[in-house]
């Protein structure tokens, strides 16, 4: 139970921390980095809870697709990032003004609703491993409860992959590319052309 | 000393702050906007985890499952859209996104 208090104190410092220095970086890839850890304490936590499978889809999807991407955007374009920065203590007062009022909200709504107390089941402890296994069981839900929805996923990132190439893609007419019909057409009286070249001339 | 569903909460509502916060305080730069955006989705998709767990019904971790779907389909589009306005306007400061003014 000790091992498990200060794991989750452990995970969630980390990941506040690195969440704190996403906004705070002076370097956009120090951020994308920050984010990069801040995800991997979360799926720690989330295997604190026992939900396995999506700790390892949050590492797989985040950390290896969406943070990747993020970095391949911050290194592609080049962008004065002091510049963007300029401002950043001009908002602070207020912006922190906000948080802190969220912050506190959100808190006296815990606070008061005691939801830990209502009565839901107390889970703190290590997930059983012997129990059977958190994938199945959301497999078995997935598939059959929440198949239209699954299958409406899987067309929003068909959507989304279409979206964007056809917002990235743009022709330009310095590249060489291959046109079938004009291939297709040469004639051999076009293409070859005849030359008499003289001795020790050349061309 | 044991780990309640509040802790999570809490620990969501921090970072759900913090990613307001981010929003808030990088005004120019839509990079470090969408990664508060993540921030945000992530602290969702912590209390979705949280009450799936502790109310003992799977349909919260499913439905973190679709947020992360969606939240990988929002940051492709969003950085495609950041590439396009880039490549045209040679900059990614949020004042200067206005062309639809009308």
């Amino acid at each position: 139970m000790i091992i498990y208090t200060l794991a989750f104190y452990l995970f969630s410092s980390v990941a506040v921390l690195s969440a704190l220095m996403v906004i705070s970086a002076k370097n956009p890839v120090h951020s994308v980095l920050f984010l990069i850890l801040s995800f991997v304490n979360a799926s720690g936590l989330f295997v604190l809870l026992g939900a396995e499978f999506l700790a390892m889809i949050l590492v797989v999807v985040y950390v290896g697709a969406v943070a990747v991407l993020f970095l391949f955007v911050v290194m592609m374009l080049d962008i004065n990032f002091i510049k963007l920065r300029e401002g950043f203590l001009q908002y602070l007062p207020f912006g922190a003004l906000l948080g802190i009022v969220l912050i506190v909200e959100l808190g006296i709504l815990f606070l008061t609703k005691n939801f830990s107390q209502s009565n839901l089941i107390i889970y703190s402890k290590f997930p059983a491993i012997a129990e059977i296994e958190n994938t199945k069981m959301l497999g078995s839900v997935l598939y059959t409860k929440y198949f239209f929805l699954f299958q409406i996923s899987g067309l929003i990132l068909l959507v989304a992959m279409i979206g964007s190439i056809t917002l990235t893609l743009r022709y330009r007419n310095t590249s060489k590319k291959q046109i079938i019909h004009n291939q297709n057409n040469l004639d051999a009286s076009q293409a070859i052309i005849k030359k008499k070249i003289k001795l020790r001339e050349g061309i | 000393m044991s780990i309640t569903l509040d802790h999570f909460l809490f620990l969501g509502a921090i970072i759900f702050t913090i990613g307001v916060l981010g929003i808030f305080l990088n005004k120019k730069n839509v990079i470090i906007i969408l990664m508060s955006v993540e921030l945000i989705l992530l602290s969702v998709n912590i209390n979705f985890i949280a009450f799936s767990v502790f109310l003992n019904d799977l349909s919260g971790q499913i439905f973190a499952m679709f947020t992360l779907t969606v939240a990988a389909a929002e940051a492709a589009i969003g950085l495609a859209i950041l590439v396009v306005f880039y490549r045209n306007l040679g900059s990614i400061e949020v004042q200067k996104i206005n062309k639809l003014k009308g």
